[in-house]
């Protein structure tokens, strides 16, 4: 953080000073330029103005502290305490740099790159099928069937209740001796799994709790998407002798784009950070098979000695990655011709 | 649209079986949960649908626990974050909707990358902050902070709505001699009906199911909120199926009663904010 102690004069520019360069700008010709964009945006301005300030106090403040504790050592211990109403201790963790983030890359037992791998399969794998569920759920409810809005309510359900709810629901239908899911697979004389003690079934079973959460989503967008497709379409495709398969392809899939390309884009972010199927389904384990980026910063910051300083860290990097993921998938897009 | 379809009855059956089978998926766990919570004590576990079913496990869980406590933190918390958050992101919206102004721009993006922030970057700082002006275990620091996941989507949401109203209402409006305020709220706000309960829907839902900040913010047993709460039926060594199941059942009402009042818009104003 640059705190500005040289408050010599030169260097009034606009943005750092409290009454910046008014002189100037009177005397430059143009005046009350501000004014004028005043009497000109004022509601607009007005209108957004709370976003602003609360995105700035609890977003943007947020973001610069974690940048800067990202740089320290700041624990449980050494970090700013009240006990009682008298008893003050203040803040005595110490700037370290960049090391919490060499640590992280590149310390010999960091944990990073293993975790980044499975997060990526696993953002990966729930974004694909949960998206390839939700298009063809959604495909299949925007034909002309009985009990439609039956399917559809039934289906959006995953949805509506609360993912700390259903998540629970789940470990208890994959519980090892005594889940629904084992059960049932003994009586029809299958082979039964530990579903979330066994390292490889674990990272199956997160996936597919998560598919089950998320295709709703998909499938609402999606249907969205199918029913703003103009009629007269099709009529045509049919009149030239397209059939259902040269439709899909030529018609329903390109009207269906530019909605595809920003659900994808969000499940995807979303996904990435998920934090309460892990968290609560597994907590990371069995080991840290589990673990995602996401709820191993959460651990490193409020488990065992609370490490805020790397925890901050793991979040920057976390952030960093989705920041590239969104601008190269925008670039991407952009390129084939979408604006958004 | 639907097409005017002629299909074979084997393609009808396959249409029937697909979707009916996804249905059952989507449902089960939920359904598995109610069953598990009308069994009586020390037979949860049991396999079959029906074991002496009783609501004896409902009269235990608001009796011998803080459940109503949590339930009405949480109502609180919930409620208030939608509010707040829905008229913010409505004004937002509209602002960023209808004018050109300087600075929308970075706005527009500064609401999109705030998306991807994930929890385990803020949870600290804000963590301090909260402790700093002694809002742990207060709902108004569980609000507040709820407010950084809700407004930014809510006010995409919005925005791609208002942009779907023509802005030949806004030129009447103010023919007719009303400010923009008053355009906004007299004339705008009601067309966009279909929108704010789609935003209210999703404020609603990211309060009343969240578990990160939850858990830590709101440590007090008094304090906590459902998610919070429920975690405080199992521990290492013992999970009490019991109440965890009787109490999902009770938190998932309020939520699926949302559900049904909005889910009529929710086709319409996804596509609106999503495609915009």
């Amino acid at each position: 953080m640059a705190v500005d102690t040289t408050t010599s004069q030169p260097t009034a520019t606009a943005a750092g000073g409290d009454t910046p360069a008014r002189g100037p700008r009177r005397t430059a010709g143009t005046p009350g330029r501000l004014r004028l964009a005043l009497g000109k945006h004022w509601y607009a301005w007005t209108l957004v103005a709370p976003v602003v300030i609360v995105i700035a106090v609890l977003v943007g403040y947020p973001l610069v502290q974690g940048l800067y504790l990202s740089t320290t050592d700041a624990n449980d211990k050494n970090s700013e305490k009240q006990i009682g109403d008298f008893l003050h201790i203040p803040a005595s963790y110490k700037n370290v740099g960049l090391s919490n983030y060499t640590d992280i890359l590149f310390g010999a037992h960091t944990n990073f790159w293993a975790r980044l791998g499975w997060t990526v399969t696993w953002t990966v794998s729930c974004v694909a099928v949960s998206f390839v569920i939700g298009l063809t759920l959604a495909i299949m409810l925007n034909r002309k069937v009985r009990g439609r809005s039956v399917y559809r309510t039934l289906l959006i359900l995953p949805w509506a209740v609360p993912a700390f709810v259903s998540t629970f629901s789940w470990r208890f239908i994959m519980n090892n001796d005594r889940g629904f899911l084992n059960h049932a697979l003994q009586a029809l004389g299958l082979p039964t799994f530990d579903w979330l003690n066994d390292p490889t079934m674990a990272q199956i079973s997160v996936v597919m709790v998560n598919v089950w959460l998320a295709f709703p989503f998909v499938m609402v967008a999606v249907l969205g998407g199918l029913q703003s497709i103009p009629g007269e379409l099709y009529e045509a495709a049919e009149m030239d002798g397209a059939n259902a398969w040269q439709q899909f392809w030529n018609i329903t899939l390109p009207a269906l784009r530019p909605i595809s390309s920003t659900v994808i884009l969000l499940s995807t972010i979303w996904t990435f950070n998920m934090f309460p199927v892990i968290f609560l389904l597994t907590n990371g384990g069995p080991g840290d098979e589990t673990q995602l980026l996401v709820t191993a910063a959460y651990q490193k910051a409020f488990t065992g000695l609370r490490q805020f300083g790397e925890s901050s860290a793991w979040g920057v990097l976390i952030l960093l990655i989705l920041v590239v993921f969104a601008v190269v998938y925008r670039r991407s897009l952009r390129k084939q011709g979408e604006v958004w | 649209m639907a097409r005017s379809e002629k299909r074979s009855l084997g393609a009808s059956l396959a249409l029937h079986a697909g979707l009916g089978g996804a249905a059952l998926i989507a449902v089960f766990p939920v359904l598995w949960v109610f069953l598990t919570s009308l069994k009586p004590a020390g037979r949860e576990t049991s396999s079959a649908f029906f074991d002496h079913p009783s609501f004896a496990a409902y009269g235990e869980l608001l009796s011998k626990t803080k459940f109503l406590t949590w339930f009405g933190n949480t109502v609180l918390i919930a409620g208030f974050t939608t509010v707040l958050g829905v008229f913010l992101a409505a004004t937002t919206g509209y602002a960023v909707s209808r004018f050109r102004f300087p600075g929308m721009r970075p706005l527009m993006w500064t609401l999109l990358v705030t998306q991807m922030f994930p929890v385990a970057i803020l949870i600290v700082p804000i963590y301090q902050l909260l402790g700093k002006f002694h809002l742990l275990n207060q709902p108004l620091g569980l609000i507040l902070t709820y407010m950084t996941i809700s407004v930014p989507f809510c006010a995409w949401t919005m925005k791609g709505y208002f942009d779907t109203i023509s802005s030949e209402i806004d030129e009447a409006g103010r023919i007719d001699g009303l400010n923009p305020f008053g355009t906004f709220w007299r004339l705008i706000l009601p067309l966009a009906r279909p929108g704010l309960a789609v935003t209210a829907f999703y404020s609603f839902i990211t309060a009343w199911g969240e578990v990160a900040y939850a858990s830590q913010f709101m440590t007090g047993l008094d304090k906590m909120t459902l998610a919070g709460g429920l975690q405080t039926f199992v521990n290492q060594y013992t999970q009490n199926w019991s109440m965890m199941s009787t109490a999902s059942v009770l938190i998932a009402i309020p939520a699926a009663v949302v559900f049904v009042l909005v889910q009529r818009h929710l086709v319409a104003g996804q596509t609106a904010g999503s495609i915009k």
